[in-house]
């Protein structure tokens, strides 16, 4: 079957298989492999994704699920110039990643919890990502980064997408 | 709390700082993290590797079972399935033999099929191998593989496999792999007022790193083979599948991806690597194979599993004057590292204390479970979990403060090295500044006295306060030596490339090495590249485990950069007519310049474009150090429902020299959130037929980010001598001291009611229990 997505801000039709997921539709058929799999039980939120500006699993969605719809990945966050997203540059400055893996989907989850309450405390973001799982940072720097990236204004709440979308 | 503070002075390097302050010791930004932040890191099931184009995906078919007599694999429809171009079963593996026990200690007849033939052993172990052209069909064609088994009854404790009426290999005669020590003499506690013994499990854990295992192999037309595989140290991982290959080590090009986390459970290869490889060789096809979470909760290694009997003796004053440790570890049904464990809990059975007499005894023991291997901390957190649990039964029995139980007990400051009765030799430590400096911190008598408030008014939400004082060996020698190779390259352009054996997973080593390369060169750590995991590049290491990589391969690339100076030193002399004594490096220039004459001099760049500048160095630490520290941990636990959450965690851990804080920091987080898990809600569960009960993320309770606090970390740092670094290792000190600091506080939050142990993981149900059991034996005693 055929699907129409924005993947970043681009126009995509492809071909694919009805059970796709769109965690691999992204990885194998778009070829954007920041999105990782840590389990097959819905429970660990690597694969998190931002979808029409909500952070969604997306081991949990179909691929022909999300047609129509704006995906925005990790991949899709950085300015043109390679400008780090608020969120990104707090996850650097707060150490908020050791190995990586958790990493592209936490910091999709994050910027949805910063989406829906501009300005948590501490424990509203523990609560926001109990749905994604690191196993390296323990959450503290990732909880320090998102409150820090809340103090760099609304744009730490957003996907850049949101804005444009290239043809 | 949060010490963001103080550089820390490294004396050996005064000479060749000048002015400037070092690097050495700030909270330098990781190198790593614009690329993992915008691009994602490449791990091994991310690779686009042209050398990979038309892999076939492997799927394993494993056992369903947990023992049994293998009487058929029907591979029939599994063949004529969609995509699927060969279905590999034990017949097709003429051409390998099994893997041998990878200890020579180990009961020699406890070999690893590489798919059964005959028997299966756990969960997991795996049958049949189908490679098909995409991965989804691997998935439909493995369920077409019928598989017949006559089941054995299965062998999940250490009680059952000790009985030795069931044997996982008839031809070993026992489940035992390995027993280490004897038994305490029978006069051991004679003379002791009280005497107190204890039962103490210390649970199976799933280590869990968020990558799960994956694995790629294609082999050239020139004979060799490149393997890609998620590890924990390339070189040592390269030996292995030589070894269970038996294939010159030349032929196999190794390379480590980035690597999503391992925390001891990747290190060496997996046998499945090593299959891929042959799988490759034998479809003259590349393969690629990368497992789901519920094929890793029963395929990778899990962690601790140990069974315990603390028994402590003393006098009424709180004196302890013997201890002793007795244990079964579970190694699971083939033996892994999990084998050798007992020795390192041995080793470290009196931890910080002194006690004039210790015993420790062990045994390790095969069960129809997945095996058994390396979990951040390795026998150590087995080890600090029995001692600091037998310090508060023995407190609770005798009515003291269990930190003034502890104070007493505790070996006093050295400076000189310490051998304990178990034979370790500690550098150096200071336990009672640590166990002092994380009361202080935590406000210890404040907390007894809330904790008093609370008993007295009956609140349902009682206070636990829980100490742990820790001390724990790293960078020991893991086989290899405690020795770590690297290589320093500044190149015409004013780069440098480090090459290291260690392999980062996580750790930030591309980062704190450029640091410490760039201490002594003044080259910016951003022109700095490290280079690791690839044998064609590094085909000498040590890898990342055991905590030894900034003490070890830090050390190195220090030892490399002196040595690149001194070389620059000579060439320089020649190129500016001056005496080698009169050049100083000069930080600013990077480069050297003639002393009192600042400007004059050359840059290491120019002497590079003159002739290669290059050294090669091997540095040996000879021995490991002891890193140590103190956790207090506080929880709340509501007495109705048992259910306990951490409020505080207030820590020092004392690793020496800090390089770079941010990353020690993020270490010691870590290392506390498993300590965390562990004491609370962590654990491996088996039915007693042996199925897994805990095989997907949805049931084995990893710790979400709700079920922590934030960490209050204290700085504590006593430099080693052991290496020019002054560096311990801070990689498991974290978990080392949380665990039984979280697992007292629980056991605590519960004394007034009778409660003197729980086991871990302390989960509602459990600590419900406790104090219904304690209840109802005061009841009884009452009547
Ligand atoms: S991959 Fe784990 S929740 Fe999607
Ligand atoms: S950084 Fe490794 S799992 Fe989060």
């Amino acid at each position: 079957m055929q699907v129409s997505i924005v993947v970043n801000g681009e126009q995509r039709t492809d071909e694919v298989e009805p059970r796709l997921l769109l965690a691999h539709y992204l990885r194998e058929v778009c070829g954007l492999k920041a999105t990782n799999i840590g389990c097959d039980s819905t429970s660990c939120g690597a694969c998190t994704v931002v979808v029409d500006g909500l952070s969604v699993k997306s081991c949990t969605v179909l691929a022909a699920q999300a047609d129509g719809a704006q995906v925005t990945t990790l991949e899709g966050l950085a300015g043109p110039d390679g400008e780090l997203h608020p969120m990104q540059a707090a996850f650097r400055a707060e150490h908020g990643l050791q190995c990586g893996f958790c990493t592209p989907g936490m910091v999709m989850a994050a910027i949805g919890v910063l989406a829906d309450n501009p300005d948590p405390t501490d424990r509203e973001v523990r609560e926001g990502l109990e749905g994604n799982l690191c196993r390296c940072t323990g959450y503290h720097n990732i909880v320090r980064a998102v409150r820090a990236a809340a103090q760099a204004g609304p744009a730490a709440g957003q996907v850049p997408q949101a804005q444009e979308v290239q043809a | 709390m949060r010490g963001h503070k103080g550089l820390v002075e490294c004396a050996s390097l005064a000479t060749t700082k000048g002015w400037r302050m070092s690097i050495l010791g700030t909270r330098v930004v990781r190198t790593e993290d614009p690329l993992f932040l915008t691009r994602g890191a490449t791990y091994t099931d991310d690779l686009t590797d042209d050398r990979l184009t038309g892999a076939l995906h492997a799927t394993f078919v494993r056992s369903q079972v947990a023992h049994g007599r293998l009487l058929s694999v029907d591979t029939s429809s599994a063949l004529e399935a969609p995509g699927v171009v060969a279905v590999v079963t034990a017949a097709d593996l003429s051409d390998l033999v099994p893997l041998p026990p990878p200890f020579p200690f180990i009961n020699q007849a406890m070999t690893r099929p590489w798919l059964a033939s005959d028997r299966v052993r756990f969960v997991g172990d795996p049958i049949a191998v189908v490679l098909t052209e995409e991965r989804y069909q691997g998935e439909d064609a493995a369920e077409l593989v019928v598989v017949d088994i006559d089941p054995l009854p299965a062998v999940v404790s250490t009680a059952a496999a000790a009985a030795d009426e069931v044997l996982l290999f008839p031809e070993a005669g026992t489940n035992v792999m390995a027993s280490f020590g004897e038994p305490a003499a029978a006069d051991f506690f004679d003379g002791c007022e009280v005497v107190v013994t204890q039962a103490v499990v210390n649970q199976r854990v799933a280590p869990v790193p968020l990558e799960s295992r994956a694995a790629a192999a294609s082999w050239g037309a020139d004979g060799r083979v490149t393997v890609w595989c998620t590890n924990q140290g390339a070189q040592q991982a390269r030996g292995q599948l030589a070894d269970w290959l038996k294939i010159d080590p030349d032929l196999i090009h190794l390379v480590t991806p980035d690597v999503g986390g391992g925390f001891g459970a990747k290190i060496g290869a997996d046998p499945e690597y090593a299959f891929v490889a042959w799988l490759a060789k034998h479809v003259g096809r590349p393969v690629r194979w990368a497992e789901s979470r519920s094929e890793n909760l029963v395929g990778m290694l899990h962690g601790r599993g140990q069974d315990q009997v603390v028994t402590i003796g003393g006098r009424r004053d709180g004196t302890v004057e013997a201890y002793s440790l007795v244990f079964d570890q579970d190694c699971g049904a083939y033996p892994r590292i999990g084998a050798v464990l007992p020795t390192l809990t041995m080793l470290m059975a009196p931890g910080v204390y002194g006690f004039p007499k210790v015993h420790a005894q062990g045994r390790a023991l095969a069960t129809t479970t997945t095996s058994i291997g390396a979990y951040r901390g390795a026998g150590r957190p087995e080890a600090t979990a029995a001692v600091e649990r037998a310090i508060d039964l023995f407190a609770a029995e005798i009515g003291m403060d269990p930190a003034e139980v502890r104070r007493k007990n505790l070996l006093p400051a050295f400076s000189e090295p310490h051998t304990t009765p178990m034979g370790a030799t500690y550098d150096n430590g200071d336990y009672p500044a640590a166990l002092d400096k994380a009361l202080d911190a935590a406000g210890y008598a404040d907390l007894r006295a809330e904790q008093a408030r609370r008993r007295e008014a009956g609140d349902a939400r009682q206070l636990g306060i829980g100490l742990a004082v820790y001390v724990e060996i790293t960078g020991a020698d893991n086989g290899a030596g405690t020795k770590e190779a690297a290589e320093l390259e500044v190149h015409p352009d004013g780069t440098a490339t480090v090459l290291t054996g260690t392999s980062p997973h996580g750790q930030g080593h591309a980062t704190a090495w450029a640091m410490i390369a760039s201490d002594q060169l003044g080259i910016p750590v951003e022109k700095i590249t490290v280079v690791h995991g690839d044998t064609d590049r590094v085909p000498q290491g040590g890898g990342t485990m055991g905590s030894r990589s900034l003490q070890q391969g830090g050390a190195a690339v220090h030892q490399a950069a002196g040595e690149l100076v001194e070389l620059a030193r000579k060439r320089a002399a020649e190129k500016l007519e001056a005496n080698p004594e009169d050049l100083v490096v000069d930080l600013g220039l990077a480069g050297l310049a003639v002393r009192g004459t600042p400007g004059v001099g050359v840059t290491f760049a120019e002497l590079a474009a003159d002739q290669r500048l290059l050294v090669n160095t091997v540095f040996n630490a000879n021995a490991p150090t002891f890193p140590f520290g103190a956790h207090v941990a506080v929880v709340e636990l509501d007495v109705e429902s048992g259910k306990a959450q951490v409020v505080r965690l207030v820590a020092v851990d004392d690793a020496g020299t800090i390089v770079n804080p941010l990353l020690a920091e993020g270490q010691r987080h870590g290392g506390f959130a498993q300590g965390v898990a562990q004491a609370l809600l962590e654990e491996v569960l088996y039915d007693e037929d042996g199925n897994p009960t805990t095989s997907t993320l949805a049931d084995y309770p990893f710790i979400s980010a709700t079920e922590l606090p934030s960490f209050e970390l204290v700085d504590m740092a006593t430099p080693t001598p052991m290496n020019p670094l002054g560096a311990k290792g801070i990689g498991e000190a974290g978990t080392i001291g949380s665990t039984p600091a979280v697992q007292n506080a629980v056991i605590d939050a519960a004394a007034h009611l009778g409660v003197r142990h729980i086991d871990m993981p302390t989960t509602p149900m459990r600590v419900f229990r406790a104090i219904q059991q304690a209840g109802h034996i005061a009841q009884q005693e009452g009547n």
